[in-house]
């Protein structure tokens, strides 16, 4: 199954050209600066915005079509939105507004205790919105918008308007939605550690186009990308908790086809996570350094290198047997260690530096 | 009426605008006579209504409360609509997408959130209307128990020699029937605000 989307628009200052397809279900995070059109894809989707061209496919579904006229209205779209403001109903009590696209929508599989359980919203039920938190607030427009019953479910920068404290409260539960959710979502953010989070594949856009789009591992990984020359540019594996060393203090992890060491993890063996490995923190060697202190000596395969002008620095992408890592490095450094395309190297990375995220 | 300005644009919208507001800077005197025209037995509307329904509207009750109507009329859509336009329109766009079609999000969204604004154009409505005289007299005469207004009844006991007492009496309960339509706005206003959360 998979989520499509094409469109074309043209606006007074900027065109929009934009297509990708991506798997469902699954969250596809669309990231890229602002001005990017990616409001645009989503005002779209949702079918508050018609595009001069169009064409929305959701699990063989088609939900519009300019080609052939096709356009289903936003109130019989089935998309669900999640606004950055949230939009609650002010004339309505938590459990009205959470029960207002429900009431609309024919029965489905998504029930309401379900997610008043999965959101922790069952204490704000008699509340009124403008009794809430942001956070809070948050939540109650996804569930609310969850209870509608959708095909789709767009989120358009729900956590932008919080402060850090309120989006690491708000999280875990979009985490725990992901896995509870067989539903396609796309979700818009330019904050990285969000994306990293959260997505299973990304859209990279710019200035109305595609950059790119594909698995996050894949995309995140890309050193001739604009992602690759942000200052927190690192590479994202999948992995799965493969055993606990109490009494070293470590957590060994299988991911992108090597074995990870980090500081002992409160997970469960078998569990699946996903870590984080900062470009910058990546050290390159030829050969395998001896009595180091390192824990992690990974042996992959230079797949392309990139220089970055602004920084004096180069970015190599190590492709290892399943993923990709990123390093950071000076043209020195490639230099010395005659790096090119296709050449093996180890990259060494502290225990300490890699990020494990949940789930 | 207020309804259908905000929300769509069409021609003649300006034009419409323009009719619904005219009252509202026409001498009153016009607009009585203008309806004297229109709804007189003689009329192209007052004819047809006397035909066919066998009604007369000219000097009667009915005459004064339609010339009131059409006074207070743009008071009212003015004060409805700014109420409406208050609404935000990302709630509309947030009911679209939860399902609700075009009168069910009128119905529950819209009205129920420019309640406030439409309330207190009601009462403000109410109490002009209390006031009318220029179109009131022009259209409907200054009969007394039937199309007599306050104001008229105060002018006609001025008109009176030694009808100072009644007039100040008849100034004070108009006094008080405008504190009274002020305040109740104002308190329902903000009692329907507080709902709101506003």
């Amino acid at each position: 199954m998979s989520l499509s989307v094409r469109l074309r628009h043209g606006f007074p200052t900027m065109r929009i050209d934009i297509a990708f397809d991506v798997p469902s279900p699954g969250v596809t995070v669309l990231f890229g600066p602002s001005g990017a059109g990616k409001s645009t894809v989503i005002l779209a989707a949702a079918g508050l915005l018609r595009p001069n061209e169009c064409r929305v496919e959701v699990d063989g579904q088609v939900m519009a079509d300019t080609t052939t006229g096709m356009w289903l209205p936003p109130e019989r779209r089935r998309a669900g939105l999640v606004f950055q403001d949230a939009r609650l109903f002010p004339h309505m009590s938590v459990a009205t507004n959470l029960r207002f696209g429900m009431r609309r929508a024919r029965p489905g599989t998504v029930t309401f205790d379900e997610v008043v359980e999965l959101l922790g919203i069952g204490a704000l039920l008699d509340r009124r919105p403008h009794t809430l938190s942001g956070g809070e607030r948050q939540r109650v427009a996804i569930g609310r918008a969850l209870l509608a019953q959708p095909h789709l479910l767009l989120m358009d920068e729900p956590l932008a308007s919080l402060d850090a404290a309120r989006k690491a409260e708000i999280l875990p539960y979009l985490t725990r939605l992901k896995t509870a959710l067989r539903l396609p979502v796309l979700y818009v953010t330019h904050d990285l550690a969000e994306m990293t989070r959260l997505a299973d594949s990304m859209v990279l856009l710019e200035a109305g186009h595609v950059v790119a789009f594909g698995p996050l591992a894949e995309v995140a990984a890309r050193a001739d990308l604009p992602l690759a020359r942000r200052d927190d540019a690192a590479g994202v594996l999948h992995c799965r908790v493969a055993g606990h060393d109490p009494d070293r203090g470590l957590t060994r992890l299988d991911a992108g086809g090597a074995t990870f060491w980090v500081p002992l993890l409160d997970a469960p063996v078998g569990c699946d996570r996903r870590i984080r490995v900062p470009a910058r923190e990546v050290i390159l060697a030829g050969k395998p350094p001896e009595s180091i202190s390192l824990h992690n000596i990974i042996a992959g395969t230079v797949r392309r290198i990139a220089g970055d002008p602004t920084r004096r620095s180069v970015m190599v992408e190590i492709a290892l047997p399943d993923g990709a890592l990123l390093a950071r490095v000076t043209q020195d450094a490639i230099v010395r260690l005659a790096l090119s395309p296709g050449r093996p190297v180890l990259a060494l990375i502290k225990s300490t530096s890699i990020e494990v995220l949940g789930g | 009426m207020a309804w259908v300005l905000t929300r769509y644009r069409f021609p003649g919208r300006s034009l419409l605008n323009a009719l619904v507001h005219l009252p509202l800077v026409l001498p009153p005197v016009v607009t009585g006579w203008l309806l004297l025209i229109l709804f007189g037995i003689r009329g192209p509307i007052g004819s047809l209504l006397l035909e066919w329904f066998d009604i007369r509207l000219v000097f009667t009750t009915a005459g004064a409360s339609l010339a009131c109507a059409v006074m207070t009329f743009p008071v009212m859509v003015r004060s409805v609509r700014l109420s409406l336009e208050a609404v935000d329109p990302g709630l509309d766009q947030a009911a679209r997408t939860l399902g609700a079609g075009r009168l069910d999000r009128l119905f529950n969204v819209t009205l129920p959130l420019a309640s406030p604004g439409i309330l207190v154009g009601g009462i403000v409505g109410y109490a002009t209307c209390l006031g009318e005289f220029g179109a009131v007299i022009t259209f409907a005469a200054n009969i007394p128990g039937q199309t007599q207004t306050l104001p008229l009844a105060i002018y006609a006991a001025l008109q009176v020699p030694g009808g100072e007492q009644k007039a100040a009496e008849l100034s004070l309960v108009s006094l008080t029937l405008a504190l009274i339509g002020l305040l109740l706005s104002e308190w329902l206003g903000k009692r329907l605000n507080a709902v709101l959360g506003r």
